[in-house]
């Protein structure tokens, strides 16, 4: 197939950017959107020109690297998706294809498409952790945690760190990242002792990187390739409460 | 036969204390020196890497006080490729009182290398396992559980016990990520300066010690030095010499490679694993390959049809006419046999016409039988992520047709020769994880390498290393010292001379000629004349790079092109070693199989009269022979036999 790509170009951090229009021709429904990109780029070097700035790392979704808008949709138009694991044969023909990088204040534009996200790394040291240093842990048996609790952990810890949460809300929040980490360690038996200081932390940093507040419209879950709940949040604001509550006693 | 390389002096000393094998690694805690506490904070130690080794080993260090500077070329320390092991980890806790023991998880890893690695590393690997799930459950990490709610294990190949403990087929992910938020909490405090984004492109030796590193801003492109008292590197395996592997895009071997340069052996490099279930490819255009977990082959039937050339559609195919031909050559294993041998018995079906989908090279991996056993929603629930990634790409349901597989390169079992303390041939270079070369002989077992990387991590190097600093002290060094200043005007030079060529070719299709290269010469099958072959190609395909590459923009911003280059232009001068290494080996190991030495029924032979060593590789320039220094393998509790899993 045939394919029109609008792609976002911007040199660097502080240079003005814009859509520049692509023609891509031959595209196997086989291949991966990232790997039609590759394609456009080695025709682009191939022609002298500088090809477009993407990133990527593991390509089989768990990374977390990659990320672009495709048609004004974080990740693209699939659900539970990450932008490496979606395949041409969702296209047709003909189609134009807008690709964008995450739009956010606290995910500034670094080159073309790729964007700075360490302001996530910057939220988890804020408190993402169980504070358990090598060496200091007991046998693995000796504390049970039922099932239930333990896959409902999983589910939420399954989050890649990609963004998309932020870049679907209009708001720029950064609350389903932060609830994610939240409910997987408040679950925990040995996330207990900090679970409080925890979500304040957590939630501090995140305002203070510039991420938008939370106003429940749920695109986040929406596009979030690990299918995260957005019921989360409902866990982050009460153990956030939890902890305000503490601090007024 | 003639070779190019000269035989140096054999490795005498590999500091692992004698001695019962159960007795060795206490031995050796109690023998290393320590460091007071409030001295450690004085001593800065450079960390390259994030993965499982690399962040467990940065968090641990800043836990015990030293100063860390910790380096990733990702945009998060969290998006190592780690990230990507699925099937899980393995410790000898014996929680299912099945037979598991130390000695039997040892014993396994042994004879699963196919005797080609050293007893005291892995037996202290073994021990250490036990420690690993303790200090990951402690971290939050939430592995599967039972009912109960103890932990939940299952069995992976090579073994006949359930010792892996897995988190769905996410486990790589979750250890990741509780290390992670341990490296996390120490860049809080202020005990790591983190470097993402920065990538180590030389390592700076003075006086013959490792106290540096050169790396380069991969925003800014600016090129800086980084000084300490000792480096660590654990910066992941080669696999993507082959271009099309199971690791990530990123992936390379530039820090190992350029400390190789710069004095440190390079152990066994013909040493990779072949991972017998990734999903075969689908066209020019492929970019990397995916792995569908080992755990996979605990539920799904490994077959081709019984006739070369049925082209029928798997369901029109009648039981009587499948050949489940791991369940029929190796009965007591089945499929779960080790992975070298899956590999090479798919290769084989493949050759002989019998294998399925496009070009015939893939076999059935079918969950049908699975699936009426325990019914769709227990097999959902084990591998619903695994079969969710195998439609998306495919856009096959693997519910209702079995799943195609084929071999893909998938780790490096060679790497960083180093002795029992993780440390190189360069005093004050340490190597951890799949970086070195150390616990898997010529194959690794399956749920082994999250083991290795968290071993080496949290416990292992931050034992060892104690003893290395504390015979100091360390001359301070400036970022002006003539070495520093002289390698940080090389990776310059290199930079510039990379932009300039301005050839007619671009990076990846270099990479690309060389991965299909090395796959075909150097790959599941090994002959002398395939090697020879591979040898006379790449010194001209070397040659090649360096005056017609085209890398496109400039050094002072962020360029991928640029990043690819370099890496690329160090995976062709490793393939030669490699193949160098693959050649001289003449006999079958592991992954290593020279199609002349094989058993009867086409089994890998070893030779252990001749080929019972490690062989570590001393640089001498490129393209100039280098030298081989053999560290002799001695087996004193498992003695090497021919491996039978029939």
């Amino acid at each position: 197939m045939n394919l029109k790509l609008r792609i976002w170009r911007q040199s660097g951090a502080d240079a003005k950017g814009g859509m520049v229009t692509y023609q891509v021709t031959d595209v196997s429904p086989d291949m991966s959107f990232l790997e039609m990109l590759d394609v456009l780029n080695e025709d682009l070097i191939g022609r002298g020109e500088e090809p477009v700035a993407f990133d990527s790392d593991c390509r089989e979704g768990i990374c977390g690297m990659c990320g672009l808008v495709i048609n004004g949709v974080p990740h693209g138009p699939e659900s539970a998706t990450t932008t490496c694991q979606l395949y041409m044969r969702h296209f047709s023909d003909g189609d134009v294809v807008d690709i964008e990088p995450w739009r956010a204040k606290a995910f500034p534009v670094v080159k073309d498409l790729v964007v700075d996200r360490s302001s996530f790394d910057r939220i988890i040291q804020a408190g993402g952790y169980i504070t358990a240093p090598t060496g200091a842990a007991p046998e693995a048996h000796s504390t049970p945690v039922p099932k239930p609790d333990a896959d409902l952990a999983f589910d939420a810890a399954t989050c890649i760190g990609c963004g998309a949460c932020v870049a679907a809300c209009p708001n720029a929040s950064a609350m389903l990242f932060t609830a994610a980490k939240v409910t997987h360690l408040g679950l925990m038996p040995q996330g207990q002792p900090e679970r409080e200081s925890r979500a304040l932390g957590m939630v501090q940093q995140m305002d203070e990187e510039g991420f938008g507040g939370c106003t429940n419209i749920g695109e986040c879950a929406s596009v979030c390739p690990k299918g995260i709940p957005l019921s989360l949040i409902s866990r982050l604001n009460s153990d956030l409460l939890g902890s305000l509550s503490a601090a007024s006693k | 036969m003639s070779l190019d390389y000269s035989v140096g002096d054999p490795i005498a000393d590999t500091k692992a204390p004698a001695g019962p094998v159960e007795e060795r690694w206490d031995k050796r805690r109690f023998g290393a020196k320590l460091v007071n506490p409030a001295n450690r904070r004085k001593h800065t130690v450079i960390v390259v890497g994030t993965g499982l080794a690399g962040g467990s080993a940065g968090a641990t260090l800043a836990e015990q006080g030293y100063h860390v500077i910790q380096f990733c070329f990702q945009d998060s320390p969290r998006r190592a490729h780690s990230i990507a092991a699925q099937g899980g980890i393995n410790a000898a806790k014996n929680y299912r009182n099945d037979g598991d023991s130390i000695y039997r998880l040892f014993y396994d890893t042994v004879k699963g290398g196919d005797f080609r690695s050293r007893e005291s590393n892995v037996y202290r690997l073994a021990q250490i396992s036990v420690e690993i799930i303790d200090q990951c459950v402690a971290q939050g990490v939430p592995f599967a559980r039972e009912y109960g709610g103890l932990l939940d294990t299952r069995s992976f190949g090579g073994v006949q016990v359930s010792r892996t403990f897995y988190a769905r087929g996410q486990t790589g992910q979750q250890l990741l990520l509780g290390a992670y938020q341990a490296l996390s909490r120490q860049i809080d405090a202020g005990n790591i300066e983190m470097h993402p984004r920065t990538e180590m492109l030389d390592l700076i030796v003075i006086d013959g010690k490792a106290r540096g590193i050169v790396a380069r801003d991969l925003v800014t492109g600016e090129i800086s030095s980084y000084v300490a008292d000792a480096v660590v590197l654990a910066t992941g395996g080669y696999g993507n010499t082959f271009f099309l592997s199971t690791n990530a895009k990123g992936s390379n071997a530039t820090a190992i490679w350029r400390a190789h340069k710069r004095g440190a052996h390079f152990a066994n490099p013909c040493y990779t694993q072949i991972h017998p279930t990734c999903i075969p490819r689908s066209g020019d255009h492929q970019s990397k390959l995916t792995l569908m977990s080992e755990s996979l082959r605990n539920d799904g039937r490994v077959w081709v049809p019984k006739q070369a050339g049925d082209t029928r559609p798997p369901d029109q195919i009648p039981e009587d006419e499948r050949d489940y031909y791991l369940e029929r050559i190796y009965p007591s294993f089945g499929n779960l046999v080790p992975r070298d041998i899956a590999s090479r018995a798919a290769k084989n079906v493949c050759d002989e016409g019998r294998g399925v989908g496009p070009g015939g090279l893939g076999v059935y991996l079918d969950f049908a039988d699975a699936i009426e056993r325990m019914g769709r929603d227990k097999v959902e629930e084990k591998y619903g992520n695994l079969f969710e990634m195998y439609e998306r790409i495919t856009n096959e349901d693997p519910y209702q047709v079995p799943m195609r597989i084929y071999p893909a390169i998938h780790y490096t079992m060679g790497g960083l020769w180093v002795d029992y303390d993780l440390q190189s041939t360069i005093p004050g270079l340490f190597v951890i994880g799949e970086a070195n070369f150390s616990d898997h002989g010529a194959n690794r077992l399956g749920a082994s390498a999250l083991m290795q990387g968290l071993a080496d991590g949290y416990f292992v190097l931050p034992a060892t290393i104690n003893d290395y600093l504390a015979r100091g002290p360390f001359e301070a060094i400036g970022t002006d010292h003539d070495v520093v200043a002289r390698t940080e005007t090389e990776v310059h030079d290199r930079v510039e001379k990379l932009l300039s060529i301005n050839g007619d070719r671009t990076v990846d299709s270099f990479h690309r000629e060389l991965g299909e290269l090395v796959w075909d010469n150097c790959g599941m099958a090994r002959t002398e004349a395939s090697l020879r072959k591979a040898l006379a190609r790449i010194p001209e395909l070397r040659e090649e790079f360096w005056t017609r590459v085209k890398v496109t923009g400039g050094e002072h911003e962020l360029n991928q092109q640029l990043e690819k280059a370099g890496r690329v232009a160090d995976f062709i001068e490793l393939a030669e070693l490699m193949c160098l290494d693959a050649l001289h080996r003449e006999e079958s190991c592991g992954g290593h199989f020279r199609e002349e030495s094989q058993t009867p029924d086409g089994e890998a032979m070893r030779d252990d009269e001749n080929f019972s060593y490690v062989a570590a590789w001393e640089f001498t320039g490129v393209g100039e022979p280098p030298v081989l220094h053999k560290e002799a393998l001695e087996f004193e509790y498992v003695h090497p036999t021919q491996r039978s899993y029939a």
